[in-house]
């Protein structure tokens, strides 16, 4: 689905900022990304939602190399592909429903055939009383559930979020795990670059892990089984010191 | 909650791109004076045209002999013979040999009253009308004068005629030259602002853009929204104009405030293509600078 062959990019004449990361995330996987504050977290993403080219190696989409797709076709590839941008990147100007359907609205659906998927994503991610909202009034979680449900709305083969809990309580963080893991289960392969140790312990998923701009060898071993997110409560817990 | 439930099943999709910013009101000043300056001038070589034509309509229906008396004949009987020769010529409609009288006072402020004429032999004027569908040529009236075996000069205006078509030529041209470069300097002004407007929505642009909006998609945004812009603003540029326009024509009448530039109620329709080209330009400056800058990005 997202196969990296020895990439490496760097942000004009800069250094290297990913050096020589080679990975394959198969359909239907779920990993974690993890890695120090400029380790290359977002710069990996940002690669795959065709923001940015690598300076070497090769990456394919969706079993298509990139570097061989036209300029026009990249649109198409594009849609495939749910991103949580780290500073989310809502449109200021509109509305918190607005913003749900502008991925629709790209991929050219009318308005009829998505209206109520949209009232009810927002619903679900807890905004169903603030869908006529500007993002300016919304608090940090809200704005943040509103990225992740722009970001999973048009039903993406590829869902990467960057830190799509930082800004959320623990119970919060859990639900959306939870929408994750159940758009995983739907078939979309999702990768999430995060700090959260505990999040990434908790869920028993693969990690690839970035120290420095490579890739390091394996990532930490599962603690607990992928189960953990089951539960429709979070487990109570002793808040971190 | 204070506010009412949000309806779904009316909800419109918002235009992608914010309404309004305070650099529009100022594009749309700037656009409309150029365009308003841009018809002034567009209107005015039309009229400077029409002079031009007035001019030479008026030169082509007339013509003027000079008579010059041969042997014992009278000037005024060598004028007036001259007359009746040249009413007989096809294409002119009246001939008349001016009096006496006449040809002194055209006369008089270069050789003064003092009865000096009398004993002077003073040509005699015959002025022609023509027909200006059909005029005879001066070779033609020459010609019959000479049959008549008529002394006389004829004068067909032929020297003043490329004099005045040259001059209605060069206002005509120079109000057009005008009218292009306020026209340029509005397309200019367009394109720098759609790059400035566009340079201030990057982030909007690159999240369309990351969300898989094509190219086209975007940039017919931009296209969409100065078109309108530059088009209201054409509008009351175009719409001044044709006031100033109609204000010179009701009180000036079909002379407008000058002989020299006369305005015809039909001048005041010259404006209308204004505010389609300026939504043109504006078009297509804003598609080649979203076009620019979603090149820039991967
Ligand atoms: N747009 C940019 N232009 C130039 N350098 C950049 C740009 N974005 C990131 N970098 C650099 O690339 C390196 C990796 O940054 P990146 O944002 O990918 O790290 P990250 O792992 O996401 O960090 P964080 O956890 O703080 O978000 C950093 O050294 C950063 O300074
Ligand atoms: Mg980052």
């Amino acid at each position: 689905m997202v196969r990296f062959d020895g990439v490496s990019m760097r942000y004009g004449r800069a250094p290297e900022v990913l050096r020589d990361v080679t990975f394959d995330l198969a359909p239907g996987s779920f990993h974690f990304l993890t890695g120090a504050s400029g380790a290359g977290k977002s710069s990996l993403l940002s690669l795959i939602y065709l923001a940015q080219r690598p300076s070497r190696g090769l990456i394919d989409l969706f079993g298509r190399s990139v570097a061989g797709a036209r300029r026009n076709e990249l649109p198409f590839l594009r849609r495939r592909i749910g991103v949580v941008f780290q500073e989310m990147r809502l449109l200021e100007h509109l509305s918190a429903f607005d913003n749900v359907a502008l991925p629709l609205r790209i991929a050219g659906r009318k308005p009829e055939g998505y209206r109520t998927d949209v009232a009810e994503l927002l619903t679900w991610v807890g905004l169903g009383e603030r869908m006529h909202a500007m993002p300016a009034t919304l608090s940090g979680g809200e704005r943040q559930r509103l990225a992740i449900a722009r970001a999973v709305v048009a039903r993406p083969d590829v869902l990467l979020a960057d830190e799509p809990t930082g800004n959320v309580d623990q119970a919060m963080a859990l639900r959306i795990m939870r929408l994750f893991v159940e758009l995983n289960r739907l078939g979309t392969t999702v990768l999430i670059a995060t700090h959260d140790e505990d999040l990434v312990a908790r869920s028993g998923r693969p990690v690839l892990h970035l120290e420095q701009g490579r890739l390091a060898k394996a990532g930490p071993t599962p603690i607990e089984p992928p189960s953990a997110y089951a539960a429709e409560a979070p487990p109570p817990e002793e808040t971190a010191p | 909650m204070t506010t009412p439930a949000f309806d779904t099943a009316r909800w419109k999709p918002a235009a992608l791109l914010p309404r309004e910013d305070a650099r529009d009101g100022a594009l749309t000043f700037v656009v409309a004076v150029l365009c308003f300056i841009a018809c002034l001038a567009g209107m005015t070589a039309l009229s400077a045209d029409r002079a031009a034509q007035g001019w030479r309509a008026q030169l082509t229906g007339s013509a003027t002999v000079l008579v010059r008396p041969k042997g014992d004949e009278t000037p005024d009987a060598a004028a007036a013979r001259a007359a009746e020769t040249l009413a007989g010529v096809r294409g002119v409609t009246q001939a008349a040999a001016l009096e006496k009288a006449k040809a002194e006072a055209l006369l008089e402020p270069w050789l003064g009253r003092d009865g000096l004429l009398d004993d002077l032999p003073v040509p005699r004027l015959v002025t022609l009308d023509l027909d200006p569908k059909a005029p005879p040529s001066a070779d033609d009236l020459a010609k019959a004068l000479k049959t008549a075996g008529i002394d006389a000069t004829v004068d067909d205006h032929s020297l003043w005629m490329k004099d005045i078509a040259r001059a209605g030529r060069m206002a005509g041209l120079a109000a057009l030259g005008v009218a292009a470069l306020v026209g340029a300097a509005a397309a200019a002004a367009i394109a720098f602002a759609t790059r400035a407007g566009l340079a201030a929505r990057r982030d909007i642009v690159e999240v369309l853009h990351l969300s898989g909006a094509e190219d086209r998609f975007i940039a017919g945004l931009f296209q969409a929204r100065f078109a309108r812009l530059a088009a209201t603003a054409g509008l009351f540029g175009a719409l001044g104009a044709v006031i100033i326009g109609a204000a010179v024509r009701a009180l000036g009448g079909a002379d407008g405030l000058t002989p020299a530039l006369p305005v015809s109620w039909l001048d005041l329709l010259a404006p209308i293509p204004c505010p389609l080209i300026a939504a043109i330009v504006a078009a297509l400056a804003a598609r080649s600078a979203a076009m620019s800058l979603l090149r820039g990005m991967n």
